[in-house]
């Protein structure tokens, strides 16, 4: 009788079973009683046309306000609708999907709002940087009641709760939108450890969320500010280190800025013996760029890599390396082979469109362009 | 034979072939650079329109007793049905709008409302019939495995029942689609082993009890005392979209003039004379905006079969290029009305249920196939082509096949 039951109750939720959920899983089971009547779509397909956020099918969420920062940040804040789980953890990222001429472009940005304090709205605040294509729409485009894409919050870089004893946070520039979520948090919580904040941006006009890190000076008993400004004071020095922050030794230590800075962090924690006291979030993966000249692929879930020219496809490489490729036509015409890339870069060899990360491509007429990662 | 130098039959040199080869990748590349807002808007709103006819068409069934209410909602249900299978299921699982990037409208996600599963399609339509289209032999579409659309297949006995088949897929299209990926030619021909087809069996049924179970099922049960009622408008529904899918896909490949290919021809193919196959092989029937939309824009099968994964939004532009270019190498383009392509259809399907020797033409000369044989019954006829040397225009394979059937070949 139970296993009956059971049976019974898995062949409800079946044709639901991926779909996410915001507080329980039990919604799947009417979710999926539903579906009998609208399959092969779910009940969210039809929803959807009623209001956009009544889907779970994607993550999806509408911006309901965007408040500028400074010159060129601005911080977007979002309703997510159905699915979207509440629960992430200050630090975390949320990949954001916008559509721009019809085509959705994916980028990942730190949370900067906080769970239990922003009643179910999340916030993030992006820095607009002329390579960077979606960031400047954000900043300077966007609309409120645009519907945009979300994917679930993840991340390493994450507070821990309750957090350690002494903390030591480095940012530069946007990089402290993490820390923010998680100075936001610590003020929520009402903790109070004991933090050093170093903070580098070209000119005080340019530093974001500028009085707010003020105003926290006044009001949180542990917090000290170093506010690096290069454009009088030059870039921050780490072998001066000591003279800022004497027991840097001793804090755990949370870095997010641009890949130079923490290159140069990494090496003064690697060189102290303490490199797992620093934890790092890096925000551009370095594009080597343009042109398909080749670079290592990676084929996730096969955990196997290889290192590839420019000329040689996707699918004969993942074949060379005995891996089951899903393919078709191998000329481009049939979508048989058509896989997730997870991060990097391709070159579609026919028409030679450049694809990026969250995109799917047809890997017999892609080719690597830098390094890349196919979830296969 | 069939054709099986295509350069010979269409009168092009190797040369003229590359040159028609990068104009068509011309095309394909303005429509790929130009693709934007106004291409996703329009597939977006067919989606709207689709799911709106649906939901329309299910809740007016709830009244299914009332006439005209069941009259509203069977043709709401059909239309959505149609819609939702030309115009969004086949061109979605097509890749055509992969280039937005939206998981949620993409050849890897889109699961149509048919009953053949889009993974299996995405391989027997996708793969097999637009990589080997018309080959005799290669495309299991060139006859389905039942029937005998060319008289390049020698006749066998069951052949007979071709008018029979031909009437039967038409009236159960999904399941003839939904066992397509059978490939029952193989089968018979024990290519494929009856383990391998059992395993295909498997998937199929899985989406069949689920399309079957929401028509015969669940929305006659939801409609309690109007059961009955709603059973059939479900049923007619299917029907309806049955028939016309088959009007459209057989007035696609079947009329006089879209040639078949041996697998000689095939073997040394370039990319240039995969296109030629592509043009020679498919027809298009004329139709205006609303017809063309619920064709799911198949009344551009020439333009499809040259460009399967462009939005399909933008086959009308794209044709008057086309047609440009057979004007300039003086090639065919193979249309008429619906009505005049189904007949042809229809004609060889019924001619080709006899055995070839009660037929009058040959597999070199006849409507429905030919080969480059065809212009050398007489010799050297061949030669007097190439430029008009009075006009300077190009004498191709249009001029040929008009002054053949007009006599003017004989007589110059």
């Amino acid at each position: 009788m139970g296993s009956k039951l059971r049976g019974l109750a898995r062949w409800t939720v079946a044709p639901a079973k991926d779909v996410d959920t915001a507080v329980t899983p039990k919604v799947n089971v009417l979710r999926g009683l539903a579906a009998r009547a609208t399959t092969p779509l779910l009940p969210d397909d039809y929803l959807k046309l009623l209001n956009p956020l009544w889907s779970a099918r994607e993550l999806r969420g509408v911006v309901v306000h965007v408040q500028p920062e400074t010159e060129d940040s601005a911080t977007v804040q979002i309703k997510p609708g159905w699915g979207f789980s509440g629960d992430y953890r200050p630090g975390q990222y949320v990949g954001i999907g916008l559509r721009i001429d019809g085509r959705w472009h994916w980028r990942s940005y730190s949370l900067t709002s906080v769970p239990q304090r922003d009643e179910k709205l999340i916030s993030i605040t992006v820095k607009a940087t002329p390579e960077g294509f979606l960031s400047d729409h954000l900043v300077n485009g966007v609309e409120p009641g645009t519907v945009v894409r979300l994917a679930a919050p993840k991340g390493d870089f994450a507070l821990p709760d309750p957090p350690p004893p002494k903390l030591l946070f480095v940012t530069a520039g946007s990089g402290v939108t993490p820390v923010m979520a998680m100075l936001r948090t610590l003020q929520k919580r009402g903790q109070q450890p004991d933090v050093v904040h170093i903070h580098s941006a070209r000119s005080a006009d340019e530093v974001i969320f500028h009085d707010e890190l003020r105003d926290l000076e006044g009001s949180q008993p542990g917090y000290r500010l170093h506010l690096q400004l290069t454009t009088e004071m030059g870039k921050f020095d780490f072998a001066g280190l000591d003279d800022v922050v004497q027991d840097w030794k001793e804090r755990s230590a949370w870095a997010c800025g641009p890949p130079a800075m923490l290159d140069s962090a990494e090496k003064v924690w690697a060189d102290a013996g303490l490199p797992d006291e620093l934890h790092m979030e890096r925000f551009t993966i370095a594009r080597t760029d343009k042109g398909g000249e080749g670079g290592t692929v990676t084929f996730a879930l096969s955990d196997k890599s290889i290192e590839l020219d420019g000329a040689t496809s996707l699918l004969e490489a993942g074949e060379k390396l005995g891996i089951q490729m899903p393919f078709g036509c191998r000329m481009g015409i049939c979508q048989s082979c058509v896989l997730p890339l997870e991060s990097g870069h391709v070159r579609d060899f026919r028409s030679g469109t450049e694809h990026g990360e969250g995109e799917r491509i047809q890997t017999c007429i892609s080719a690597a362009s830098g390094d890349c990662t196919l979830k296969i | 034979m069939a054709i099986t130098d295509i350069k010979q039959y269409t009168h092009l040199t190797q040369e003229d072939v590359e040159q028609l080869g990068r104009e068509l990748d011309a095309i394909r590349a303005d429509i790929e650079e130009s693709r934007g807002e106004s291409d996703a808007r329009y597939v977006r709103r067919a989606i709207q329109l689709q799911r709106g006819l649906a939901a329309g068409g299910r809740i007016a069934l709830f009244a299914s007793k009332n006439k005209f209410a069941w009259v509203a909602g069977t043709a709401m249900l059909a239309v959505a049905k149609i819609v939702e299978n030309m115009e969004l299921g086949h061109n979605i699982t097509h890749g055509q709008w992969d280039w937005m990037n939206d998981p949620e409208i993409h050849s890897t996600e889109w699961e149509w409302d048919s009953t053949c599963p889009s993974v299996q399609w995405k391989r027997s339509h996708n793969f097999i019939h637009h990589k080997y289209t018309n080959i005799v032999g290669m495309d299991d579409d060139v006859g389905y495995g039942i029937m005998r659309v060319t008289r390049d297949e020698p006749w066998k006995r069951w052949m007979l029942g071709n008018p029979i088949y031909n009437l039967l897929l038409g009236t159960f299209f999904q399941w003839g689609v939904a066992l397509h990926h059978l490939e029952s030619a193989k089968i018979r021909k024990k290519q494929k082993t009856w383990a391998e087809a059992r395993k295909d069996l498997r998937v199929i049924g899985k989406k069949v009890a689920k399309q079957a179970g929401k028509d015969y099922i669940v929305f006659p049960a939801l409609t309690g005392p109007n059961w009955k009622h709603t059973f059939r408008a479900n049923m007619v529904a299917n029907l309806i979209r049955n028939y016309w899918a088959y009007m459209v896909i057989f007035c696609g490949h079947f009329p006089d003039g879209a040639e078949k290919f041996t697998p000689e021809e095939f073997e040394n193919e370039t990319d240039a004379e995969w296109y030629l196959r592509q043009m020679l092989g498919s027809a298009n029937f004329h139709a205006g905006p609303l017809m063309a939309f619920m064709s799911g824009n198949l009344c551009y099968q020439i333009e499809h079969h040259l460009f399967p994964d462009l939005p399909s939004n933008r086959y009308a532009e794209i044709s008057k290029r086309v047609q440009a270019l057979c004007d300039k190498y003086d090639l065919p383009y193979t249309t008429g009305s619906l009505g005049r392509q189904y007949w042809q259809s229809f004609w060889t399907i019924l001619k080709l249920a006899l055995p070839d020797k009660l037929l009058r033409a040959t597999a070199d000369d006849a409507p429905e196939t030919n080969s480059e044989l065809k212009f050398r019954i007489r010799d050297g006829l061949r030669e007097s082509f190439g430029a008009d040397p009075a006009t300077g225009k190009r004498r191709g394979l249009r001029t040929a096949l008009r002054e053949l059937k007009t006599g003017d070949l004989a007589r110059t």
